[in-house]
């Protein structure tokens, strides 16, 4: 059996479900949640380059290295936000993100 | 890449070069002398705008690409790369005031909102899904860390996490949109995008558009995708606040243009009726919740969503009369978000946030100018005639009309109707209550310039409504 661009799409699905399915279900860790974060936006890298092989042009790749880049951004700033906001609550406990509703 | 290119590009190259400039010498100036970092950022705007009015061309409906045809310059992106410099300017003038109050690090507001701008200019000028995606995180990066500003606050670090959590939900949902749409048609370029949709669609596209539809959405804070928008407002700084209610507004919905019109147009059959359950949920959950609140930043939190719902009411026509009548209310609500902060802002004198209704009661015999630019920001927001926001909606509601939507243009009537009432209960706390505190308001004459100009636009807006409408149907 050979690979085709169909089990790569499945792939991609699977892990972007599976993270949409950790940033809903997850009540416990927001380190969790970044985890998730990262692994849609390696879901999303996973289809552009199964799409880009497929159509044989470097469009799609060049796309993923932005996205590369932007996560790493992206990783940077959420795990500096959970630093001060376990600096002022003692806890990253995503139960314990309470104090704002209404 | 030619010179045409960067020619064409320069107001943004110029935002970038004097945010990297104020940044590097920023962190040499002593305590003192940090409001030179305000007037300069304010002196960078304004000879951004005179690059972007400058630049000569020779037919100004003419639409020029650059960079391969991954970044635009048309009138719309120039009216609202304009509209942007206009209330970023004038919300950092009320930002210096709250920065002060509260002693919160000049240097870092300064740096990131401006990135915050060049993202919005980014994504105004974008023309590719690549450019889509770099400006929109060239917006929501900088916002995270802001939010997050005065980080020994609980509920401004919560906001922050919040705001992150979800905003980067949002960029993924709409990057694996991009992804199926870059997978059907195999491009980035929305333009050929666009070419080849007009050949057919299949399913795989449609569940791409679903995604962008949602991300976008997300963006804009629209029901059943405006969780994060309460309490984003209430737990961020009254400065950030202002920033991230007006701005990012003005972006993504040059970014819906973009996407949904220029991209993917030939689907219009697709994401309309998605856009018309988006525009009546938001609608009617925005007007109704906002009743209940006694916080005003929450208050205007769900007022933001029922104006996006309104706003996407001219989108979903997808006609021109439609998206011009968008954009006008897209640029009357920035110019009225950042006033109704800026009042908020000089409110909040001791270093605490005045941010329930009570601090309003009486405002008028405290300071009568203060209270009377509330009272034209309300008025516009709730839509009374002869005001900006009158117009706004009028525009939307005469779009959906005309694309023969009878029943929504009812029920947006209806509920602005109900939405009068929260705003006019701001108006009545400061003039017929009583007031809890009588000490003086002091307000910086920088301040009132530029609080006198926000509030009093909303009137003449109104009364010369014809020149920014017309510059809004040229867009188109």
């Amino acid at each position: 059996m050979s690979l085709t661009l169909a089990h790569f799409l499945a792939l991609g699905g699977i892990l972007f479900s599976l993270s949409v399915a950790g940033i809903f279900l997850n009540r416990k860790n927001i380190i969790i949640l970044l985890m998730a974060i990262e692994l849609m936006l390696l879901a999303v890298n996973m289809n552009f380059v199964a799409f880009s092989r497929f159509h044989g042009h470097l469009e799609g790749q060049v796309f993923v290295f932005f996205i590369l880049t932007v996560a790493a951004a992206e990783a940077a700033i959420g795990l500096a936000i959970l630093m001060v906001l376990f600096r002022n609550r003692n806890s990253i406990n995503v139960e314990d993100m309470d104090e704002l509703k209404g | 890449m030619t010179a045409a290119d960067l020619m064409l590009a320069l107001p943004e190259i110029f935002v970038l070069g004097m945010t990297c400039i104020i940044m590097l010498f920023g962190l040499w100036l002593p305590e003192e002398r940090q409001g030179m970092i305000s007037f300069v950022s304010i002196m960078t705007l304004v000879f951004a705008a005179i690059i972007l009015l400058g630049w000569d061309d020779p037919d100004p409906a003419a639409v020029s690409f650059a960079f391969n045809a991954t970044f635009v310059r048309d009138q719309m992106a120039d009216v609202l790369k304009l509209s942007a410099f206009i209330v970023l300017a004038a919300i950092l003038v009320y930002a210096r005031q709250y920065l002060r109050v509260f002693k919160v690090a000049m240097l870092e507001y300064h740096v990131l909102s401006l990135f915050l701008l060049l993202g919005v200019m980014v994504l105004i000028s974008a023309a590719s899904m690549l450019t889509v995606y770099l400006g929109l995180e060239l917006i929501a990066l900088p916002s995270y860390a802001l939010v997050a500003l005065r980080r020994d606050d609980q509920r401004s670090t919560e906001a922050a996490m919040k705001y992150f959590v979800l905003g980067s939900l949002a960029s993924g949902l709409l990057l694996y949109g991009l992804s199926m749409i870059y997978g059907v048609t195999g491009t980035l370029s929305l333009a050929q995008v666009a070419n080849i949709t007009a050949m057919g669609n299949n399913t795989v596209l449609v569940l791409g558009l679903i995604f962008v539809v949602i991300g976008i959405a997300f963006k804009l804070g629209v029901v059943p995708f405006h969780m994060w928008v309460p309490d984003v407002y209430h737990g961020a700084p009254a400065a950030v606040t202002a920033l991230i209610g007006s701005l990012p507004k003005l972006a993504v919905f040059a970014m819906a243009i973009r996407l949904l019109s220029d991209g993917l147009g030939n689907m219009q059959m697709h994401w309309m009726s998605m856009l018309v359950v988006l525009a009546t949920l938001s609608i009617v959950v925005g007007n109704l919740v906002a009743i209940a609140q006694s916080n005003l930043k929450r208050m205007l939190a769900y007022s933001t969503i029922g104006h996006m719902g309104f706003m996407l009411l001219g989108l979903l026509t997808g006609s021109d009369q439609g998206f011009s009548a968008a954009m006008f209310y897209a640029i009357v609500y920035a110019i009225m978000a950042a006033g109704a902060f800026g009042v908020m802002i000089l409110l909040s004198q001791h270093g605490v946030e005045a941010e329930h209704l009570d601090d309003y009661k009486g405002l008028s015999k405290r300071s009568p100018w203060l209270a009377l630019m509330m009272l034209m920001l309300m008025f516009s927001m709730a839509g009374v005639p002869v005001f900006a926001g009158f117009f706004a909606k009028w525009l939307v509601i005469q779009a959906v009309i005309d694309a023969g939507m009878i029943w929504l243009a009812i029920l947006a009537v209806i509920f602005s109707v109900i939405g009068a009432f929260y705003y006019l209960r701001v108006v009545k706390l400061m003039y017929f209550d009583a007031p809890d505190k009588d000490d003086a308001i002091s307000v910086p004459a920088d301040f009132r310039a530029a609080l006198t100009l926000n509030g009093s636009a909303q009137l003449l807006l109104g009364i010369f409504a014809n020149i920014l409408i017309g510059l809004c149907v040229a867009s188109f």
